[in-house]
This record gives C-alpha cells, sequence and structure tokens, in this order.
C-alpha cells in the first residue's frame, strides 16, 4: 500500500465539498430487516457517498441526505427487496458544479 | 391529439441534440429536467470530442463554456512503484476546429441546453418524470412527472434520462441486468493556481492535458485519468462494481492511494478538493446495448449504454449528443409520416449503425472486457514496466541482455502465460487494429 504524502481530510469535509439541496422525504428507502443477514454488505463498501453504515448490532444505518443518486448501491446489493431506489423530487438532491 | 410532439427525458447532451434538431425542424418539443438546471445532476471522466457539434453549432468554439484544449494526451501504465507514459501532443489540438476540450458538465450541459431553448424547445426544470403513459395499444404515449397534474403526452418520447435509466427498465428495453457492465466513477476537482498546473502539466495559455492511466487501482478492476481545468484540475478512477466490494477498498482511499503514486503526487500535492463527485458509468460496450427503440420510445446516450470504454478511447458525450441527434432526426421523420411505431422510428437505429455510433462500438465489441480483464489489469502493467525498467538500466558490467530476452524473462517472472499473451494480443489487434 502507498502512503499518502499528507494528511487526507476527513469524509464529512469532502462530502462537505459537494452540494446538496436536502428533500424531507428520503429517495431511497433501506429495509434493515432483509440487511440483517446479509453476509457481504457491499453497499458499505461501494457506496462513494459512504450513506450505508454498519452498526454494533449488526445492522445497517443509511441516510438519503448526501446521496450523489449514482445508483451503486442498488447495483451491488444482491438482497431483493432491501433497497428501493427513487431519484427524489425534482430540484432536490446533488447539485455538482465543477464536474 | 397529444399535448406536444415530442417530450425528451433529461437536459444532458443527449437530451438537448435532440431537442435542438426536433426544435429547429419545427417540432413542439418539450425537455425535462430533473435536477434545478441542466448539467447540475451530471460528472464524467474528462474530454469532450466535440466533432459532431460541427452539424450543429457551427463555430461552436467561439461561445462554448471550455475550461482548456487538450493538446497533449498521455496513456500511462503503472505499478505501485513504476510508470511508463506514452505521451503525446499535437499544437493543432489548440487551434480550430479543435480536437477534445475539457469542460465543467454544469456549464457545458447547460450551454447545450440553452441552445435548444433558442431553438424553440421548452424546458422544464427541477421536474423529475416518474414513469411513461401508454394508450390503448401498448405504445408509448407521454410521461408522468412528479409535478401535481403532471401527465405530459406526446408522440415521442425520447429517454435521454441517464445510465440508471427507469424509463428504459419500464418499458422493458434491457435485457437482464448485471452490474458488472457498470464501473463507479469518482472524482476530485482540486484547485491549484493557473500558473501552477501550467508549469506542472508543461502547457501554456488554454492548452491542456488528458491523462489516462491503467494499473492504478489497487486490487479493483478499472483506471485512473487526471486532467486539467483552468485553475483546477481534476484526478478520479473508474472501478468496476463487483470487484470493488469485493477488494474492501472504499473509492475515496483508492483516489487517496493514486494521488500519492509519486508518478502522480508531484502533478496533485497542494490541490485543495473543491468538489468530491460520483457517477456509474455503462461500460461494457455493445454487448449491454439495449433495445435502441420501442413503439413511441427512443434511448440516447447513457440510457442507451451508449459510452465507448476502450482503454486508448475513453468517450461518452460525443456518443451521446450523436445518438441524440440522431434520435431527433428519426423522431422528426417518423411524426412527419404518421408513424411512431417501432417501425416507424427505425431510421434512428439506420442511423447509428451507419455512423460512427454503432461503427465504433462494433468494431471495439471485444475491447471494454479486454482493458477490463485481470491480465490486462493486474499482470500487464508489471511485464510492461518491468520490461522497460531492465531495458533502460545499465547493468554494468553485465552486457545488454537484448530486449528479446528480457520480454521473454519479465514474462515468465511476472507469471503471464504465452498463450495467452497471444489471445490478449490477437483479441487486441482486431479491436484496435
Amino acid at each position: 500500500m502507498i502512503e499518502s504524502p499528507w494528511p487526507e481530510i476527513s469524509f464529512e469535509d469532502r462530502i462537505g465539498t459537494a452540494s446538496f439541496n436536502v428533500h424531507h422525504t428520503a429517495h431511497i428507502v433501506v429495509d434493515g430487516k432483509v440487511c440483517a443477514d446479509c453476509s457481504t454488505r457491499e453497499c458499505i463498501v461501494a457506496c462513494p457517498a459512504n450513506l450505508f453504515v454498519p452498526t454494533s448490532d449488526g445492522g445497517i444505518l443509511f441516510n438519503y441526505e448526501q446521496c450523489f443518486e449514482c445508483g451503486t448501491c442498488y447495483m451491488v446489493c444482491n438482497r431483493e427487496g432491501a433497497i428501493t431506489w427513487n431519484y427524489p423530487e425534482g430540484g432536490y438532491g446533488v447539485v455538482f458544479k465543477r464536474t | 391529439m397529444p399535448d406536444v410532439d415530442v417530450i425528451v427525458v433529461g437536459a444532458g447532451p443527449a437530451g438537448s441534440c435532440a431537442a435542438i434538431v426536433l426544435a429547429r425542424a419545427g417540432k413542439k418539443v418539450v425537455l425535462i429536467e430533473r435536477g434545478p438546471f441542466p448539467g447540475s445532476k451530471n460528472m464524467y471522466g474528462g474530454v469532450v470530442y466535440p466533432r459532431i457539434l460541427d452539424q450543429l453549432i457551427p463555430e461552436w468554439w467561439l461561445e462554448a463554456p471550455i475550461q482548456r484544449w487538450v493538446t497533449r494526451r498521455s496513456t500511462m501504465i503503472m505499478t505501485d512503484t513504476k510508470a511508463l507514459t506514452i505521451d503525446f501532443r499535437s499544437q493543432a489540438w489548440g487551434a480550430p476546429p479543435y480536437n477534445g476540450a475539457t469542460a465543467y458538465r454544469p456549464d457545458f450541459d447547460a450551454w447545450l441546453a440553452d441552445h435548444a431553448v433558442a431553438a424553440g424547445a421548452e424546458l422544464i426544470c427541477s421536474t423529475t418524470v416518474t414513469g411513461l403513459l401508454h394508450d390503448a395499444n401498448g405504445h408509448v404515449s407521454g410521461v408522468v412527472t412528479d409535478r401535481p397534474d403532471g401527465e405530459l403526452t406526446a408522440s415521442v418520447v425520447i429517454a435521454c434520462d441517464g445510465v440508471n435509466s427507469f424509463l428504459a427498465k419500464q418499458e422493458g428495453l434491457y435485457g437482464e441486468f448485471d452490474a458488472a457492465n457498470y464501473t463507479l466513477g469518482v472524482k476530485e476537482t482540486l484547485a491549484l493556481p493557473k500558473d501552477v498546473i501550467d508549469e506542472r502539466f508543461g502547457v501554456r495559455g488554454t492548452d491542456g492535458v488528458d491523462i489516462e492511466i491503467i494499473g492504478c487501482t489497487g486490487g479493483v478492476n478499472g483506471g485512473g485519468f487526471i486532467y486539467t481545468n483552468l485553475d483546477t484540475i481534476a484526478v478520479g478512477l473508474v472501478l468496476k462494481l463487483p470487484k470493488l466490494a469485493a477488494q474492501k477498498q472504499r473509492p475515496e482511499q483508492l483516489i487517496a492511494r493514486l494521488k500519492a503514486h509519486p508518478a502522480i503526487a508531484p502533478l496533485v500535492e497542494g490541490g485543495e478538493i473543491k468538489e468530491y463527485s460520483a457517477h456509474l458509468i455503462p461500460e461494457a460496450g455493445i454487448s449491454m446495448l439495449p433495445t435502441l427503440a420501442g413503439n413511441g420510445i427512443l434511448l440516447a446516450g447513457d440510457a442507451a449504454a451508449l459510452c465507448l470504454a476502450a482503454g486508448i478511447w475513453l468517450e461518452g458525450v460525443n456518443f451521446a449528443m450523436a445518438s441524440g441527434m440522431y434520435a431527433g432526426q428519426a423522431a422528426a421523420e417518423a411524426i412527419r409520416s404518421k408513424d411512431t411505431s417501432v417501425a416507424g422510428l427505425a431510421g434512428y437505429q439506420r442511423r447509428l449503425e451507419a455512423t460512427f455510433v454503432l461503427k465504433d462500438h462494433r468494431k471495439l465489441r471485444r475491447a471494454p472486457e479486454l482493458v477490463l480483464s485481470d491480465r490486462v489489469q493486474h499482470l500487464y502493467p508489471e511485464f510492461a514496466t518491468s520490461v522497460a525498467e531492465r531495458m533502460f538500466r545499465v547493468d554494468n558490467p553485465e552486457p545488454k541482455p537484448g530486449v528479446r530476452k528480457i520480454v521473454a524473462q519479465e514474462r515468465k517472472r511476472v507469471g503471464i502465460r504465452r498463450r495467452d499473451l497471444a489471445k490478449d494480443g490477437l483479441a487486441g489487434l482486431r479491436s484496435f487494429g
């Protein structure tokens, strides 16, 4: 593994560089009951916005607010019904600027 | 009578080019965008190849919101400690009609959508299309949006709703879904003073650099890129989905790893992260193409998986603009002849087959799989860079061993079977030759 020659920023600061116009209803809903017995949990690694966080009791905590709307989570998920994925309401969600 | 002639869903490069063509043909066209402005949901891996724009906006370069013109194009093959770069530059690419440009998609896509509006298309932003409407015969007859009373009918719907295209999926135009056909693109936009960028990348004025990298993604299959904007640079990765999760390396950790590479660190050092972003890419080429037309509906751009990921050629915006333009032409033709069934819309497939859109994809049908294969990803970079290292290493008093001997020894050392090398070489020749 290559060591970084300078300190990397925290994930909070990283995701804070992107703009989000958050709607009060979630566009993605995760059914924790379906996730409970998932052993692969690929969403935790793959989600570029780091929205899937494992909890101490073996569950997954999900927050839709700082989502890139990319679709990675539902693509890597192998549990039918675990992730209900829609686009946010028109005008809401991520707003890219220099991408 | 339908409300309008054509509804175009998504005001990215495909949607805006479709709308430009249709509006200029005198058709009533509505362009619906879910973001607050066109381009606000879009990111990419860096270069717009704008030749197709010559047909739509003559001398577009006088007005397009371009960051830099790519005059220097590098392909870098790396391992953790070595890098072998093929570096090409042409000053011709820094003058009209230009070859490739870097641009911020929120600027570029908004500019292109302005042309659709100027041509007479109606642009409706902040509106998400949630589904398709069908008539009694099952033909697509319009869309449902998330606006109150948000149904709108049309003779043709052109779905340019991006890589996740729920409209294409609702219409059953995609075959079996396979995550292996997609890569995740992640990117950092880093601020650096313009003169620092010019100095580090060896360019002046609005000349720019695009570096494509292989062998920089750890155990994950994919590739990397760095390119220059005016006073930012962009560094990022494309990562094949299934293996990304299996390798337990998060996307931003893999970017950090690339930025720390001895060949990359001096280019990016001190760059302050201005924006972190991510997007999916339909990467598998012709093998994942959906059915491109249905009764009353056409697919264009990423929604049609028309993205070329062929190693030395990495293109998408040009395929989006061209497919959108041809979809617009075919839809106008179908409306004129009063047949918007799949047969009436056949002019779309015909145009794509006759031009680079499907010709390039057919010729390069083996390329995406080859480029993302385990050997190309994890064995050949070590092979190529160690051959280069031994060629340029001076081992006096040992005499020079000769290239053939080095190649044979390194192939064996890295563990590449001769017949696999021959097979991949042939696949490469068939694709790129």
